[in-house]
């Protein structure tokens, strides 16, 4: 069977969700085999990435060490994926390339295509086993089913495109020596600043959302309270990053995260077509809002017409007590 | 310093956006305009002609691809400040992928520096209202063999150095480098100027060139909806969500309401 390859999402070796996502999704298409671009110190041990890869299925996992690259943008990842697909091709054969549909992860595929000279999808939601991809286009109000004809397919998928399988995988090593040009290392990194741990669940990843927008104020407090009572990660509209209330990557829109839990909560948030592109494809939507004229009220399965500042507490009171 | 600013001409995000029976996007039915995004783009690189200053000759030149109204796209381009600008249109170019598309914008950079000047600085916006891919920049760089300085949230030059501020997936980075390079901007890069009437009158002066794919040396087999390294094979509406149910707090009643829905839901 034809190789799949699976860029990990990682942080310094700490295997990110997506990765799992990407993998259940590559076992449809043929035999994935994770790419590990990292310190190769984190590739084994009974809790290195391979252990991890290995529990879903990777039957291989290419270990590229990043000491000599990690300083660079984007372009030495993308000679790694042209040479280990050059090798995998050599192989049994390459039916695709799953790269995370981060900012980075779709930039390496923008560089892969021209290199390998293959189409790419980008943004993907799901993948079928003949390389059907599904996007979610146009603030969400379209849907879309597209195929690469040309090349090896490079396809970058969302977050949550897929329920992550368990599937035990052989996991043989192959350690692998790139080749990266001088012409790779010219947009170099200076500084990077991890973002800090919020200790809430991860804005993209998180089964239930609660987001605030100008209707705040400037207060966060009520909606942070409601997202810890239902457990959930916090959202804000672009006015409300705009108006440094919140961190930019709190941001849920068209120039923020793509959100789609199972139940997204808008308080104080107007709807506007750029924030409905990051959270109408949620389950579930529910607002609370003063104006009920507010658009957000047309995509809402419930709605509560009212000050969020009394709503929210009350409520989340009330949630605190019921779970006891 | 020359800079190329690349914009693109999309239908109007708060029309009623629709697709074609081919599949493709209707950028005729619809409104059009300067994508938001690549106003930020437009900004940063006026920016950078007004650092340098006077004494140096700086030429920004708008490039946008795209149908006959796409001129629209540049025009604003030139009404904001820009100094010159090229539209390639070609009908053969309709339906074009991500591939075709970064293939046009570097052949016609490509004529630029050939006609003007080198670009040290190719800017670009972060995506698309449309697409919304936010691939073409990096693609360009990849075809122009120039480093790319992406998404940039805080654009920063001495000289022909330039750093940025850029937000990553999951950290916050500076990245460095020299021109010539292609540089990305977000819309957290600051507020792109309104057109003044100055300015407006002022573009109707400024050169703007229409080039076709046989100007730039493209052969139209390359490109087009036929050529395209993907298909699109469906495209559907979403259904509209069925409508909900929105009470009005009183005394309370919104906050018990909502604790109820959130439990019948398994929420709680
Ligand atoms: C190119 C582009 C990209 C953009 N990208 C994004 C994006 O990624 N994300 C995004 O969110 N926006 C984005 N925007 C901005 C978007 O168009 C809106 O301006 C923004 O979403 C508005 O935020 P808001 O709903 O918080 O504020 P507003 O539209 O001002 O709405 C505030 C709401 O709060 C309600 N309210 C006020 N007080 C209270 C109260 N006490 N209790 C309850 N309700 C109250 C009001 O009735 C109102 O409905 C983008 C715009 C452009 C042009
Ligand atoms: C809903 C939808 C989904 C699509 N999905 C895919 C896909 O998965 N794969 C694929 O290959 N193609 C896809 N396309 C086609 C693709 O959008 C076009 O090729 C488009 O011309 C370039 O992509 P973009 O708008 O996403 O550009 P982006 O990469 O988002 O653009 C970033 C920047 O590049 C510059 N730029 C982009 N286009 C132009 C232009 N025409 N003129 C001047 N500057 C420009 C601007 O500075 C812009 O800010 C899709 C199109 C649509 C409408």
């Amino acid at each position: 069977m034809s190789e799949v390859l699976v860029l990990i999402d990682h942080v310094d070796g700490a295997v990110r969700k997506p990765t799992y996502e990407l993998l259940t999704i590559a076992k449809r298409l043929g035999e994935p085999s994770a790419v590990f671009i990292g310190p190769a110190a984190r590739a084994g041990g009974a809790d290195g990435v391979t252990e991890k890869v290995k529990q879903y299925g990777a039957e291989k996992v290419y270990v590229v060490d990043d000491a000599q690259i990690k300083g660079y943008l984007v372009a030495p990842k993308a000679e790694v994926l042209q040479q280990i697909a050059a090798q995998a091709l050599g192989n049994g054969g390459l039916a695709a390339i799953l790269i995370p549909s981060s900012a980075e992860g779709k930039e390496i595929g923008a560089r892969l295509a021209i290199k390998i000279e293959s189409g790419l999808i980008t943004d993907a939601v799901d993948v079928t086993a003949d390389g059907v991809a599904t996007q979610s286009v146009f603030a969400g109000n379209f849907t879309l089913t597209g195929k690469v004809t040309k090349g090896t397919p490079i396809i970058t998928v969302k977050p949550n495109s897929a329920a992550p399988e368990e599937s035990a995988g052989a996991g043989a090593v192959v350690e692998f020596a790139a080749t990266i040009s001088d012409a790779a290392k010219k947009a170099q990194i200076v500084a990077s600043q991890p973002r800090q741990a919020t200790g809430r669940p991860e804005l993209t990843e998180a089964a239930i959302v609660v987001s605030g927008g100008r209707g705040t104020g400037g207060n966060f407090e009520p909606v942070e309270a409601l997202a810890d009572a239902l457990g959930a990660a916090v959202g804000a509209s672009r006015a409300a990053v705009d108006s440094g209330w919140m961190p930019h990557s709190f941001q849920v829109g068209q120039t923020g995260k793509t959100v789609s839990p199972q139940l997204y909560v808008a308080n104080g948030i107007s709807g506007a077509i750029q924030h409905r592109a990051g959270m109408q494809t949620s389950k579930t939507i529910v607002a609370v809002n003063k104006d009920e004229e507010a658009p957000i009220f047309e995509l809402v399965d419930f709605g509560v017409v009212g000050d969020l500042h009394t709503v929210l507490p009350a409520a989340t009171e009330q949630i605190v007590k019921r779970k006891g | 310093m020359n800079i190329v600013v690349c914009v693109k001409y999309v239908p109007d995000a708060t029309a009623d956006r629709q697709f074609e029976s081919d599949n493709t996007v209707d950028r005729v039915g619809v409104d059009g305009l300067l994508s938001e995004l690549d106003e930020y783009a437009v900004e940063q690189a006026l920016q950078l002609k007004e650092k340098a200053g006077e004494g140096t000759e700086t030429v920004v030149t708008a490039l946008t691809i795209g149908p006959e109204k796409a001129v629209d796209a540049v025009r604003k381009a030139l009404q904001m400040g820009a100094d010159k600008a090229v539209h390639v249109s070609d009908e053969a170019i309709a339906g074009s992928d991500y591939v075709a598309t970064s293939l046009v914008l570097a052949k016609a950079i490509e004529k630029i520096a050939a006609d003007s000047g080198s670009p040290d600085v190719v800017m670009c916006g972060m995506a698309s209202t449309d697409a919304s891919g936010g691939v073409v920049p990096a693609m360009l760089a990849e075809r122009l063999g120039l480093p790319q300085v992406t998404l940039a949230s805080v654009v920063e030059t001495q000289g022909d150095q330039v750093r940025v501020k850029r937000d990553g997936d999951t950290a916050t980075e500076v990245i460095g480098g020299t021109m010539p390079l292609v540089l990305s901007v977000t819309d957290q890069s600051g507020e792109a100027r309104y057109p003044s009437f100055k300015g407006i009158m002022a573009a109707k002066k400024k050169p703007l060139e229409t080039w076709s794919l046989g100007d730039l040396g493209v052969d139209a087999g390359q490109v087009g909806l036929a050529a395209a390294w993907t298909t699109v094979e469906d495209t559907t509406a979403r259904p509209p969500r069925t409508a909900g149910e929105i009470v009005k707090d009183e005394d309370g009643s919104g906050a018990t309401a909502l604790t109820e829905f959130l439990a019948s839901k398994k929420f709680i």
